[in-house]
């Protein structure tokens, strides 16, 4: 059960949110779109060249890119 | 008038409720506080007549979005005396958190929830009876696509405007300073009536999501799609935009020049040749943005554009853009005026400004036909194909150039995070009001500035009225001169120099301008052309008719849509610069080898 960063999760894996180190305008955002601890978040697929995140939390699909997921950590599994 | 504020996050199908409940009634409009234009539109229900305000789509009332801050500051300085809530029920469980916050605002409210419908195919079931007496609040579900539920949404709203009464300004005010306890009683709320089942079906929208985002297939399918319609855009718009000439003509050729046969000819030339001639520029337009939009409301309403988004970030984000910029910026490769319209979608100023200072290096087709001629009369059959792609690669190397120039300028702050809804079905009626309403848009905004501007052109060339008209002594010859210091570095003598001014008007009349200036037409004109300039020449003058302005109706639509001059001079010096200098060290570097 480590703690690693939402970026670093692979297709079809899931994990999660143990935290956020979003800034204000980010976390705002992330929280709108129902990013909160104790949330599970399941990575959809991967963007090519380093592109977005194609993600699911609850029943939204979003997109999120990797500088920002990276602010995410979550407990993997 | 009462008045009511429809609320809601993105994709609930907010507009198209808002287009429902108003017909095509609506209008773009100003409200105090805010700086941005809001649709609204009055209606008369039951005895009285509502003004309802479609406020911009946002996740969070307490948010610092700009939208956010639009919505919070139309709240804060126009009194409503109704909030219409709605909501997608299928993310109900996210959604949930803007009722909770107009409710802690004591707006008051009625919430609708809308795409019922689809919810029930997700298995997702909603007390309402439950959630209404634990809201306080009337809910009511409806589906906003198929028109169900509006009676009694209707008349629920009727009841609602004869008890309530408006929202006391410094309450909500104070209110807005403040947020918190709100997640423990949402989920409290949540937990009591809503039923959400742990795993989603796999279906159709996943289906089609590992095809169109396949990691290989995902990027040539794009542009297939794309150029596809592309291709539909103009193949319809090109018949229907001659059509409209044709009509102006006839009109122009039976009725008006009979009729203005006697008057005098400045007069004669400034009502038809100016005035008649500028409004028919504006009237060509209409097709191509009524169809343009047609277009790009199924790629929207789909859910395709936020997988472009998705397929496309990679690179845009290096570039400070995002895929959506890319596709605007490919449409404009048809015309600048439409994708410059469509540039709306984006929330964030800088982002939006961004991608319209890159947009009108898009090689539109109406420059594509000047090449085309030019290309045709200086250089040999077998080399025309290269030169014409050759002017593609300039058109993408200018965009990328001042994309990375800028993008430190215009940075992005605002995360990037995007929904990726299911993929629907957009209905006929929606997107016929989208193509509606951005023509309306840009008859308002842009028609009074491109018919002076057309009206400008033709005094240039044809004042003093006693010489040839565009000739070298008449006003634009003469600003053709006092410019030939900057021009004849770059090879453009002072022919030329005036076909760039018509230019300016558009693109489409530069070769009937050259026709004027050189007294000659068709193949005539294509030899002599050949005779006076050599290819380096005709080569530097296409570069620069490239890169310097698309066209009038594209300046204006860049003022109407930034709402600043500042911006539509700094794209209009950027752009002139930048043609004059690669226009330089091209025609200087061909000369310096030998050419």
């Amino acid at each position: 059960m480590a703690i690693v960063k939402l970026s670093t999760l692979a297709r079809g894996e899931s994990g999660v949110i143990a935290a956020l180190h979003a800034e204000d305008d980010l976390y705002h955002r992330l929280a709108a779109m129902g990013f909160r601890v104790g949330k599970r978040v399941e990575i959809l697929r991967l963007g090519l060249f380093s592109g977005p995140l194609h993600l699911r939390i609850g029943t939204t699909d979003l997109m999120l890119r990797r500088s920002d997921a990276a602010k995410i950590d979550v407990t993997a599994g | 008038m009462k008045r009511v504020a429809l609320l809601g996050m993105p994709n609930t199908g907010k507009s198209t409720f808002f287009n429902r409940i108003t017909g095509a009634s609506s209008r773009t409009g100003n409200w105090p506080g805010v700086t941005v234009d809001l649709l609204g539109a009055k209606i008369l229900l039951g005895r009285n007549m509502v003004e309802i305000v479609d406020l911009p789509g946002i996740y969070d009332l307490h948010g610092f979005s700009e939208d956010e801050q639009v919505v919070r500051h139309f709240l804060e300085n126009n009194s409503v005396d109704l909030v219409l809530i709605i909501l997608n029920t299928t993310q109900i469980e996210r959604q949930l958190s803007l009722v909770m916050q107009a409710r802690q605002l004591g707006l008051p409210a009625i919430v609708l929830l809308n795409m019922a419908d689809e919810a029930k195919k997700f298995g997702i079931t909603v007390d309402e009876k439950k959630l209404a007496e634990m809201l306080k609040l009337p809910v009511l579900s409806l589906s906003a696509k198929y028109g169900t539920g509006y009676k009694e949404a209707h008349q629920l709203l009727g009841r609602q405007l004869e008890q309530g009464s408006p929202v006391r300004l410094e309450y909500l005010r104070e209110m807005l300073s403040q947020d918190d306890r709100l997640e423990t009683e949402m989920d409290e709320v949540l937990k009591r009536t809503v039923e959400v089942p742990a795993q989603l079906s796999d279906n159709l929208t996943a289906r089609l999501d590992s095809v169109l985002l396949h990691p290989w297939f995902g990027l040539p399918l794009f542009f297939l799609v794309m150029y596809l319609t592309f291709q539909a855009i103009f193949l319809f718009g090109k018949p229907l935009q001659d059509g409209v000439t044709w009509i102006l003509d006839h009109f122009r050729q039976s009725a008006l020049d009979p009729l203005l046969a006697h008057f005098p000819f400045i007069i004669k030339g400034l009502l038809l040749d100016g005035i008649y001639n500028g409004v028919g520029t504006v009237a060509t337009f209409v097709p191509i943005i009524i169809l343009f939009f047609l277009f790009m409301a199924i790629i929207e309403d789909t859910g395709y554009l936020s997988r472009a988004a998705f397929l496309m970030d990679a690179l845009m984000s290096r570039l400070g853009l995002d895929g959506r910029g890319f596709v605007m910026l490919l449409m404009g490769f048809g015309c600048n005026v439409p994708a410059l319209m469509g540039t709306r979608m984006m929330r964030t100023r800088s982002l939006r400004l961004l991608t319209m200072l890159v947009i009108p290096f898009s090689l539109c087709s109406a420059r594509l036909q000047v090449f085309i001629f030019i290309t045709a009369a200086i250089f040999p059959a077998r080399s025309a194909p290269l030169v014409l792609f050759s002017l593609y690669l300039f058109s993408f190397a200018t965009a990328l150039l001042t994309a990375v120039l800028f993008k430190k300028h215009y940075a992005n702050t605002e995360p990037f995070i995007l929904e990726v809804p299911p993929y629907r079905f957009p209905t006929f009626r929606q997107m016929l009001l989208r193509g509606w309403h951005e023509v309306q848009h840009f008859l308002n905004r842009a028609s009074k500035f491109i018919v002076a501007g057309v009206v400008l052109v033709w005094l240039l060339t044809h004042i003093p009225t006693d010489v040839p008209p565009a000739s070298s002594h008449t006003l634009a010859g003469m600003i053709g001169n006092a410019f030939s210091p900057l021009l004849n570095p770059l090879g453009i003598d002072k022919a030329l120099a005036i076909a760039l001014i018509f230019g300016f008007v558009a693109k489409e009349i530069v070769i009937g301008s050259l026709a004027v200036i050189y007294g000659m037409q068709g193949k005539g004109l294509m030899s002599l052309m050949a005779h006076q300039l050599d290819w380096v020449q005709a080569y530097s003058f296409m570069l620069f008719t490239l890169i310097y302005t698309p066209c009038l109706s594209t300046v204006a639509t860049l003022r109407s849509e930034s709402k600043s001059n500042a911006f539509m001079m700094l794209s209009l010096a950027w752009s002139l610069g930048l043609a004059w200098l690669v226009s330089f060290v091209f025609y200087q570097g061909a000369r310096a080898l030998g050419y």
